[in-house]
């Protein structure tokens, strides 16, 4: 696997769109190739190389190149959008659409990511070490598909809307949530580890919350159904189940009415 | 000698009030009385023969005054600060009519800026919701006849829309609610005591940033699930007997205003009240309307959407329409320190945005485009007045039931003084030329 590395020189007045910034768009490219991708600050087209110093060639393929974002990128979005291989790395922080429409591969941000991160991602992993934003795997507006699948890993904690009409895959959050998780999902799981406030699972009808920690306030229409264990991450541990969310339509499956399912920890 | 101008349409609120009765002097240069307008609308008609009006375009000057510029001199400012800015925002719109509008969607494709309505602020949240689950809605016409259950959440008309219940929603006699108020049945969801809530036949007191909960609890109990014994500060037997009060109706309507649109949960709010109004159609016949604030904020939303597909927060900086709020939404992008230029119309975020963005408009070029002197124009490099809209000029605008009503013009501006549509098409033009578009 090749690696290019790409260091902030000049830090942007404004915010950079830089959606070029994966191992699709830079497979294939020598250095100078990939400083000339386009990218665009407000109105203004311009190119990589004059905000980024580029080192290192892509390999053939998105499957052979890795990319390793270094300096201040807080006000660069969309890296790893749409990438369906290979491997990027974000040293520092990282701007919205962190990894949005993502298919394969796999983005590490060692810092915080801003908001949309992972929007409808469908395959590939996401390790977020530090802080996520807003809609966390979620559709985009006004779409009614979100994460359908793939992985994504949050160290810290992540904000409001994760899993908004998520599909189907898996997010882990270590830390703390806050309000709305999985609202309109249709399928997937959400972990997590820390504690959350409230409206989880609204309007769900169908997948997986299972939290460790406390709910501020419970959904009014999540019906206990009594106690289950469960082992996550190897580990067992007693669960109260409820299902729901009750006011919303539910599928049926050989005669049996699906509902989502919330386990929390006892 | 005076004369009385009848049928005049109030532009305060997104009621649209169409029965106004307006006295001018025989001239037709000064307004005299207004009647059949709410206190509010009369301020506004009268405003407009205010002494202190500012009647010339003002450049703010180094050491902080104003110094008076022609109008030709202004649009030239406009335009070279929209020419040279990398993200313009253009923020407003709803205070002036579709006309102007539309040449302001022009100059925004032209300059590759960010547009948006007061929605941002407003009820941006029920055009997400909408777009998500769909509206099922109807005309005020029809409420005003059919409708025998009212339901008010999260919105106080008695102080905000004063004639919306005499005119549709309570007290009007219609064709099938002879009865006036006594046909109807009045529900108010609101944490506060307030002016309308005190008219209601039932009031339920939520707490606080729970109506996510209670929209959720109501769907629930229509569907004869269990439901914990209190939601939201509601007593479960409360809310079952509430749900029954709604189904009981021959035609029920569901008025939301900010009180659910800005605050805790925002769109998911208005998702989970659309989807009990959906659920109530199983019943009898439900429909929902947003409480609209400013006369001609679903007009920009109708032309915002026609012309570039959505309703408010486009972001056309790359040459084509994006729409994300959250990215492309006013505050954020003044919070996040996205913009480089503000061009202010027909509204005053000075007022209603946090303080922290309002500081982030003085930082940045600026223009505000407003008859009246406001906390923007107040922070704005350079204040263009206009005539009122709806006062000194007609133009069409769109009632808060998206039925659209032409304004009308009842007296003649100060002598001078450019409308909106003819400022902006100044400065388009002007725009055109530097952009080498014309």
């Amino acid at each position: 696997m090749e690696t290019v590395t790409i260091t902030m020189k000049n830090v942007p007045a404004l915010y950079l769109e830089a959606e070029t910034i994966s191992p699709d768009a830079f497979a294939g490219k020598n250095a100078a190739q990939i400083a000339e991708l386009p990218v665009f600050e407000g109105n203004v087209p311009s190119t990589l190389g004059k905000y980024f110093e580029v080192s290192g060639n892509a390999g053939a393929t998105a499957a052979d190149t890795k990319i390793v974002v270094k300096g201040d990128a807080k006000k660069v979005k969309y890296i790893g959008f749409k990438m369906t291989a290979g491997e990027v790395v974000i040293e520092g922080p990282a701007d919205q659409y962190v990894g949005a429409w993502m298919k394969g591969g796999k983005l590490t941000a060692k810092g915080d990511v801003g908001a949309f991160a992972a929007t409808a991602m469908k395959g590939g992993e996401l390790v977020i070490e530090g802080n996520a934003g807003n809609y966390l795997g979620a559709a985009y507006r006004g779409d009614w598909r979100g994460m359908s699948g793939g992985k994504i890993l949050v160290m810290g904690n992540a904000g409001s809307d994760t899993g908004m009409y998520m599909l189907g895959g898996e997010i882990t959050i270590n830390g703390n949530c806050d309000v709305h998780v999985m609202t309109h999902a249709e399928g997937g799981k959400v972990t997590i580890k820390g504690n959350a406030k409230s409206k989880l699972g609204g309007q769900m009808v169908d997948g997986t919350i299972i939290i460790f920690g406390n709910i501020d306030v419970m959904m009014p229409g999540f019906k206990p159904n009594g106690e289950v264990e469960l082992e996550v991450d190897g580990a067992k541990a007693k669960f109260a189940h409820f299902i729901g969310d009750m006011g919303e339509r539910h599928k049926k499956k050989k005669g049996a009415i699906v509902y989502g399912n919330l386990y929390k920890k006892i | 000698m005076t004369k009385v101008i009848t049928d005049v349409i109030c532009p305060f609120c997104g009621t649209l009030c169409d029965d106004v009765e307006v006295t001018v002097s025989d001239d037709g240069k000064k307004l005299l009385e207004v009647a059949n307008a709410c206190v509010i609308g009369t301020e506004k008609f009268l405003h407009s023969q205010s002494s202190d009006r500012v009647t010339k375009p003002r450049l703010r000057q180094e050491d902080g005054s104003w110094k008076d510029i022609s109008y030709e001199e202004a649009a030239d400012y406009t335009a070279k600060l929209l020419a040279k800015a990398r993200k313009p925002l253009m923020y407003g719109w709803s205070s002036t009519n579709c006309e102007a509008q539309c040449v302001g969607n022009e100059i925004a494709e032209v300059a590759k800026a960010c547009c948006d309505n007061t929605a941002a602020v407003c009820h941006g949240t029920t055009l997400i919701a909408v777009q998500d689950i769909g509206l099922p809605s109807c005309t005020l016409g029809e409420v005003k006849n059919r409708a025998d259950r009212i339901i008010f959440w999260g919105c106080n008309p008695a102080h905000a829309h004063p004639r919306h219940m005499s005119r549709y929603s309570i007290f009007p006699r219609g064709f099938f609610t002879g009865k006036g108020q006594m046909s109807r049945k009045l529900v108010v969801v609101d944490p506060r005591c307030t002016d309308t809530a005190k008219m209601a036949d039932v009031h339920l007191q939520i707490e606080q940033g729970r109506d996510y909960e209670l929209l959720d609890a109501f769907r629930v109990a229509l569907k004869g699930e269990w439901l914990p014994d209190v939601v939201a500060g509601i007593h479960a037997e409360k809310i079952r007997e509430v749900a029954d009060i709604l189904k009981s109706g021959r035609f029920g309507i569901i008025f939301f205003g900010m009180g659910v649109t800005q605050s805790l949960s925002k769109n998911h709010n208005i998702d989970a009240a659309i989807a009990l109004t959906k659920d109530l159609n199983e019943h009898t016949k439900y429909s929902i309307m947003p409480m609209r604030g400013h006369y001609n904020v679903t007009g920009s939303g109708e032309v915002f959407a026609w012309q570039f597909g959505f309703p408010y927060s486009v972001d056309l900086t790359r040459g084509f329409a994006r729409y994300n709020p959250g990215d492309s939404s006013s505050i954020d992008l003044l919070l996040r320190g996205e913009i480089d230029a503000m061009f202010t119309i027909g509204s005053d975020p000075g007022a209603h945005f946090p303080i922290s963005a309002v500081k982030q408009i003085a930082k940045v070029d600026s223009v505000c485009i407003d008859p009246h002197m406001t906390p923007t124009s107040g922070v704005s490099k350079l204040h263009v007045p206009v005539a009122f809209n709806g006062v000194e000029t007609g133009g069409n605008c769109y009632r808060m039931d998206n039925v659209p009503i032409d304004c009308r013009k009842v007296v003649e501006p100060p002598e001078g003084m450019k409308t909106d549509l003819e400022f902006l098409t100044m400065v388009c033009d002007r725009l055109k030329k530097l952009k080498g578009v014309a």
